[in-house]
């Protein structure tokens, strides 16, 4: 009974770790390895699904605002012009809007951001799939096909709003059907392409902008003082791993005091550690992550990665 | 005092340098290469190599989140920069008038012809059916000819080909402006349509080219059918020229995935998509001038002999800058 009782808690544990693992494996299905080069990997992050919706959405709001934007000032300097200035407004107009349409996503892409406005908001980027040269063709072959993705189930859609009932409403509905499955595409292949970037040999792959912050180590007091306060025995160095050790950089970074202060609390009571004096919730957490942290390195230095709390190496 | 962690001094040596290639990239990505010192230029391969040597090690010796993802944002940045696109827009423009537009055509003289005879074959068989019995024009009815059908009068028929010149301005743009966003949309879908094996750009082809031969029956049994050619092919020459090589963009990605020969079929179908793309935005090029000859070239000139110049002026051009071998073809 006992013996129950006491391993109920870590059987608990192991289900939330082994759920925190199948998280990063899921995760780790978006990362795609690129060698330069110079020989280094880097970690390419693809796009999800949601992500290029969104991107999708804001680009389309974007243009829909250039459009109005136009119109609206088309009409209000054509006023003053008469019949014939109102004609050549409404061909300019036009004309506007047609290149809008059909250049947008081309006119940003091609540019040396690689990414349209939309897709910039969301932090994403176009690359070529082979990581060599995103080309010109590249990115007129991935718009170009857009037309068949939006504008052909789109079509579909309104035949089938027009026509209703009747033989032609069923055939609108399973052209819309169909067709509608390109729109989904990217939900459906391992690698997120739509059928743009199949014909165009491209992917959309995320461009986060991260800042390079202060060490956290750095921001401790640097005199001696602090260390000898907070003399960690090796034992209390080894309770965590470095999933805890990332977690508690989170922590620090960005949490509120009142996590900050709840979180000190627990690492005190699982390392046994006696609040002393004076000592801030803050300090205690900053000390611990030095410590932690120097510790797993110098492990890692050694070829040991202890992964996390559960972790007792080999 | 406190010992530092060897990963912190790592990054405190580095550090500076990570910064200024940063700079050096946002700099390049905001105004361009141009926008780059000729020292920053210089800077850019050493900051970029130390870059990417510091990630390889702060993998394996950082702990520090922060870091590491900051250095891969970093160098995925500098990477796709100076392995990725480094001429600019108007160099690449350039390029594409000069080589990548007529080499990928030329290269494409099979899909071509392929394309050119589901049209014509069409516009053919439309015509001799049409002319064994005009009835057949109803069945190809289309709002494209509006009331330019069997039923209206010669005298009518014969109005539509020639237009004063007096109700031009405005409208004459607006018309262009309408057809070329029409006729690129015609361009553009059987180019994307391709990928279907082919089938639906064969359909869409030869569906022009049914209405064309259908329109052509009509002016053809009141004797008008030298007229109506020179009325079709001052810009038809272009604008049809335009269609068919648009088709033989989209039989191109076709025929790619339906035969893939050694390659995946999505390889194939990269292979074939890029470019068949420089063909169809050519193509929509071609609409453009196509548009102008139909909107202000038509409108203006009435006269017959000046038409089929135009015509057959164009036809020459075009073939010249396609076919005509040069030299200079692989010269960068």
């Amino acid at each position: 009974m006992n013996q129950i009782a006491k391993h109920a808690p870590s059987i608990e544990k192991g289900k939330l770790r082994r759920a925190r693992l199948a998280q990063a494996r899921q995760r780790s299905k978006f990362n795609r390895k690129l060698v330069t080069p110079e020989g280094a990997e880097l970690t390419l992050k693809l796009a999800s699904a949601g992500q290029r919706a969104g991107a999708f959405i804001a680009d389309w709001i974007i243009i829909v605002i250039l459009f109005v934007a136009i119109l609206f000032g088309v009409s209000e300097t054509s006023k003053g012009i008469g019949q014939n200035g109102e004609q050549i407004a409404g061909a300019l107009a036009m004309l506007l809007i047609f290149i809008l349409r059909n250049f947008y996503f081309i006119f940003f892409e091609i540019g040396r951001r690689a990414a349209t406005p939309g897709k910039r908001l969301v932090g994403l980027r176009v690359a070529s799939r082979n990581g060599g040269q995103l080309t010109a063709n590249a990115i007129l072959a991935r718009n170009f096909v857009r037309e068949v993705e939006v504008f052909v189930p789109l079509g579909f859609l309104l035949q089938a709003m027009i026509s209703g009932g009747g033989v032609n409403g069923w055939i609108s509905l399973s052209g819309l059907i169909w067709s509608g499955l390109f729109l989904f595409l990217p939900a459906m292949n391992k690698d997120k392409l739509r059928l743009g970037d199949i014909v165009a040999g491209t992917w959309v792959i995320t461009a986060p902008k991260i800042k390079l912050l202060r060490d956290i180590t750095k921001s401790r007091d640097q005199s001696g003082d602090a260390a000898a306060r907070f003399a960690f025995t090796a034992k209390q160095l080894d309770t965590y791993g470095i999933h805890e050790l990332h977690v508690l950089e989170n922590v620090l970074r960005k949490s509120s005091p009142d996590v900050k202060a709840s979180v000190a609390d627990r690492i005190r009571v699982k390392i046994s550690w006696t609040r002393q004096p004076g000592e801030s919730d803050i300090e205690f957490l900053r000390e611990y992550y030095a410590g932690l942290r120097r510790n797993l390195e110098q492990k890692l230095l050694l070829g040991q990665r202890k992964a996390d709390k559960f972790d007792k190496g080999k | 005092m406190t010992e530092l962690l060897k990963s912190y001094r790592f990054r405190e040596e580095r550090e500076a340098n990570w910064h200024k290639l940063d700079q050096i990239i946002n700099k390049a990505e905001k105004s361009g290469v141009k926008a780059l010192s000729d020292e920053d230029m210089l800077a850019l391969p050493r900051l970029y190599r130390q870059a990417v040597s510091s990630l390889t090690l702060a993998r394996s010796i950082s702990l520090d989140q922060n870091v590491v993802s900051y250095l891969e944002t970093l160098c995925t940045k500098s990477y796709l920069f100076v392995y990725g696109t480094r001429s600019n827009f108007g160099e690449r423009i350039a390029h594409f008038f000069a080589h990548d537009w007529p080499e990928t055509v030329r290269a494409a003289w099979k899909p071509t012809l392929l394309s050119a005879g589901c049209m014509f074959g069409g516009a053919l068989l439309a015509f001799i059916l049409c002319m064994i019995d005009m009835d057949w024009f109803w069945t190809f009815n289309s709002s494209i000819t509006g009331d330019r059908t069997p039923d209206a009068t010669t005298a009518y028929l014969e109005s539509t080909l020639y237009s004063d010149a007096t109700d031009a301005g405005g409208m004459l743009s607006a018309f262009s402006a309408e057809l070329f966003s029409n006729n690129s949309g015609v361009a553009l879908f059987s180019f994307a349509l391709g990928f279907m094996f082919g089938v639906p750009t064969a359909l869409l082809i030869i569906y022009n080219g049914v209405l064309l031969g259908a329109f052509y029956a009509v002016f053809w049994s009141r004797g008008l059918g030298y007229e109506l050619t020179g009325w079709l092919l001052i810009h038809g020459v272009t604008e049809l020229f335009a269609i068919i090589l648009a088709g033989a963009a989209g039989f191109m990605i076709g025929g790619s995935v339906a035969f893939p020969g050694q390659k995946s079929r999505m390889a194939s179908a990269q292979a074939a998509g890029r470019s068949a793309a420089t063909i169809a935005i050519g193509a929509v090029i071609m609409l453009f001038f196509a548009a102008l000859l139909e909107g202000f070239g038509r409108q203006l000139i009435n006269n017959d002999e000046v038409r089929y110049g135009i015509a057959v002026t164009s036809l020459v051009l075009w073939m010249g800058y396609f076919y005509l071998p040069r030299s200079d073809g692989r010269a960068r």
